[in-house]
């Protein structure tokens, strides 16, 4: 098909609409406001046959979304921010009933200081309510990714929720070429939608949902839903593999972008990836051996390939829009914790970068690199786009070990 | 048309077994709700003691226990998705919460579920407090009553907010105009069922606030329970009525010949600081006299 100009919100709207999701749940909040919009044109128009519940508030929208799915039907949700928050508890339960509901995040950072401007803070700081969670670095990226989530999450040996993230601004309102599918395309490479085997309520066949789980039990469900989520990572691979071989554009839950040779490592997720791969382009043209990993999943969390392609190198600098106050970035201990019992590791120092939409730009990359050149001396959460005491001057001290 | 004692099913869709407080009329009332609506139904659960009682007594129906503020936001997504799915005809989506659940947690998404017109019967089961977390106060606790926030002590007794201020929750979703709306209680069941009966049949939402006194955190000895229920609209406390397309009716006549209030309360451990001589007693009474002419000032038809 010929390419179609689209901002990131009509990607993730015109996912919505070859995926034929049939319940859709959403409380507006900029900047994921024109998604439901757009897929409220769709509805009106009779171009998706799906009911809109036009819900009160994130809480109640993640409320109908798990409704819906206790029936069976295919469902979507988008948010951000303050709104994921808000629905946090609802997060838990719907990953604690396995239901495959599909919510695209357009990542906003939380207030206060209010701020509508794109970091990872909404979604990461949700990264362990046992769902799944994407991250795009184009607007093509938001489309595939959401249609790949139906395919995973309603895949029956995983069964459980998935965020698709997207930072806010940067690809919820830039317009980029995409490439769509065929409706016809969509409707095989996805299942029908209510074709799983989980169970639902069902007055024919009466099931009592959301009982109490006492002690003695609850770790074994726990577990399972651990090991649900942690195996997900083969049918994530499986699915990208069968969408490349469908489409043409193959994706990995951890990319690789010059990492052969590499001696310092660039991680992180989401668009600042984009950045970092073009800023390392020109840093190669200087014979700097540069490398980066694109975390296209967070959660499955791909940690073999984080531990097979970072092996090799000196120093891995993980870049986090995030921050864990008082600690460090969000990605950074997940990675460190992977590469903690490794013989051979490179080391790691974390990067906070980009909040509340700072822009990250060539120059915020090449300090990095910069900084990551100096290896350990003893710190390693550095703030390299933060401004300092005094106007101009960066901080760059980090936090003691 | 009135509910008989004859008609009403012998078919049970509770299992054996309870673990509701001996005497607890909301087991009761879920028990007949489920006879009027018939196996056809899928219930959603908010947190509060039916939740905890469904452990046991299962009922023979989809039954799903959500968390505390968000079931008709749940609801509202299955009416939607059966919808969607061309399923929805023929089954009765029942909605069952406390009064903490309604009038304070869950308010704003059961406002959203009726304000959208969610094709939902949602039922509210009021004994005036959070009983399942053991007794505190909630927003339609009634003045002076003791709970376990409003403690009877040397400077306030008892809940002390302004008498007549409690959250009216029936006349909050009337004014959303819900096509049926109606005030039961457990001490009548089979009006409670003919109320249901009335709901059922609604296309839209539908309200039934039914007034449950609580045996074990009023402090009410389980033989007078049900007459106790009664006293409530006997004295005036609790007025029995129904709005249908916005036309008010009682339901249940009042008594010309006023019953005072302290007929009612006596029963209740958790008014047991009040007497004849109480100034919070004459408050209380005045409230209920106040309330009572309002609301039937309000009645469209006798």
């Amino acid at each position: 098909m010929k390419a179609e100009f689209w901002n990131g919100n009509m990607a993730a709207a015109q996912a919505v609409r070859a995926a034929r999701v049939q319940v859709i749940a959403a409380y507006p909040i900029t900047p994921q406001t024109h998604t439901v919009e757009y897929i409220a044109d769709f509805v009106s128009n009779g171009e998706l046959d799906a009911r809109m519940v036009k819900v009160e508030s994130e809480h109640s929208a993640m409320s109908a979304c798990a409704g819906a799915a206790s029936v069976g039907a295919r469902t979507f949700t988008a948010s951000c921010s303050q709104g994921v928050q808000l629905m946090s508890e609802v997060l838990y339960m719907t990953s604690g009933m396995f239901f495959p509901v599909v919510m695209a995040i357009a990542n906003r950072t939380m207030s206060m200081p209010v701020n509508i401007w794109p970091d990872h803070q909404d979604s990461l700081v949700n990264r362990d309510s046992g769902w799944l969670q994407f991250y795009a670095t184009s607007v093509q990226e938001i489309y595939d990714a959401i249609l790949c989530a139906y395919k995973v999450s309603e895949n029956d040996d995983v069964s459980l929720p998935a965020m698709v993230c997207y930072d806010g601004f940067i690809l919820s309102h830039a317009s980029e070429p995409a490439y769509p599918i065929t409706q016809e395309e969509a409707d095989d490479f996805l299942p029908r939608a209510g074709s799983m085997e989980r169970p639902i309520l069902d007055p024919e066949n009466p099931l009592q949902f959301g009982e109490v789980l006492f002690p003695e039990w609850y770790p074994d469900y726990e577990y399972k839903k651990h090991m649900g989520l942690a195996n997900s990572i083969n049918v994530v691979r499986d699915v990208f593999e069968e969408f490349g071989e469908r489409f043409g554009r193959k994706y990995e839950p951890a990319e690789a972008y010059w990492c052969d040779d590499a001696e310092i490592i660039l991680m992180g997720l989401g668009s600042m990836m984009s950045t970092t791969r073009w800023t390392v382009d020109q840093l190669r043209q200087q014979g700097k051996k540069i490398g980066v990993v694109n975390l296209r999943v967070f959660r499955p969390f791909p940690a073999e390939e984080i531990a097979e392609l970072t092996k090799n190198a000196r120093v891995l600098a993980v870049l986090d829009r995030d921050i864990g106050y008082g600690t460090s970035g969000m990605v950074y201990p997940d990675v460190t914790r992977v590469l903690y019992n490794l013989e051979k590791r490179p080391v790691a120092l974390n990067f906070i970068i980009g909040l509340g939409g700072k822009d990250i730009v060539p120059s915020t990359i090449e300090r990095i690199v910069e900084l990551a050149e100096q290896g350990y001396d003893g710190k390693a959460v550095y703030w390299p786009d933060a401004r300092g005491p005094e106007e101009g001057i960066p901080y760059t001290e980090g936090l003691t070990l | 048309m009135a509910v008989k004692m004859k008609n009403v099913p012998d078919e049970e869709y509770l299992h054996q077994g309870s673990l509701g407080c001996s005497a607890c009329p909301e087991v009761l009332v879920f028990r007949h709700a489920l006879k009027v609506l018939g196996p056809n139904t899928i219930v959603i659960n908010a947190t509060g003691c039916l939740a905890v009682v469904m452990q046991m007594a299962v009922p023979k129906v989809p039954h799903f226990h959500v968390l505390f503020e968000n079931a008709p936001a749940l609801m509202s997504g299955i009416d939607d998705a059966l919808k969607a799915q061309g399923k929805r005809e023929g089954t009765n989506l029942l909605v069952v919460a406390g009064d903490g659940a309604t009038a304070d947690i869950g308010l704003s998404a059961l406002s959203g579920a009726i304000e959208r017109n969610q094709d939902i019967i949602y039922v509210c089961f009021d004994n005036e407090s959070y009983m399942n977390t053991g007794g505190q106060r909630s927003g339609t606790t009634s003045f002076g009553a003791r709970t376990s926030t409003t403690p009877v002590g040397s400077v306030v007794q008892g809940e002390d907010r302004l008498p007549g201020l409690r959250k009216d929750v029936v006349e909050i979703v009337a004014a959303h105009g819900a096509p049926y709306v109606a005030s039961t209680t457990a001490g009548y069941p089979l009006d409670f069922m003919e109320r249901l009966e009335k709901a059922a049949k609604v296309r839209g939402p539908s309200y039934i606030h039914c007034h449950c006194p609580c045996p074990t955190g009023w402090g009410v000895e389980t033989k007078d329970i049900i007459k106790v229920s009664q006293l409530a609209v006997k004295t005036r406390c609790i007025v029995m009525y129904e709005i249908e397309n916005g036309v008010r009716r009682p339901t249940r006549k009042v008594s010309k010949k006023k019953t005072p209030v302290l007929e009612y309360l006596k029963y209740q451990a958790r008014y047991r600081h009040l007497n004849e001589d109480s100034p919070a007693l004459v408050e209380l009474q005045q409230a209920v006299d106040d309330g009572f002419e309002a609301l039937m000032a309000k009645m469209d038809d006798e």
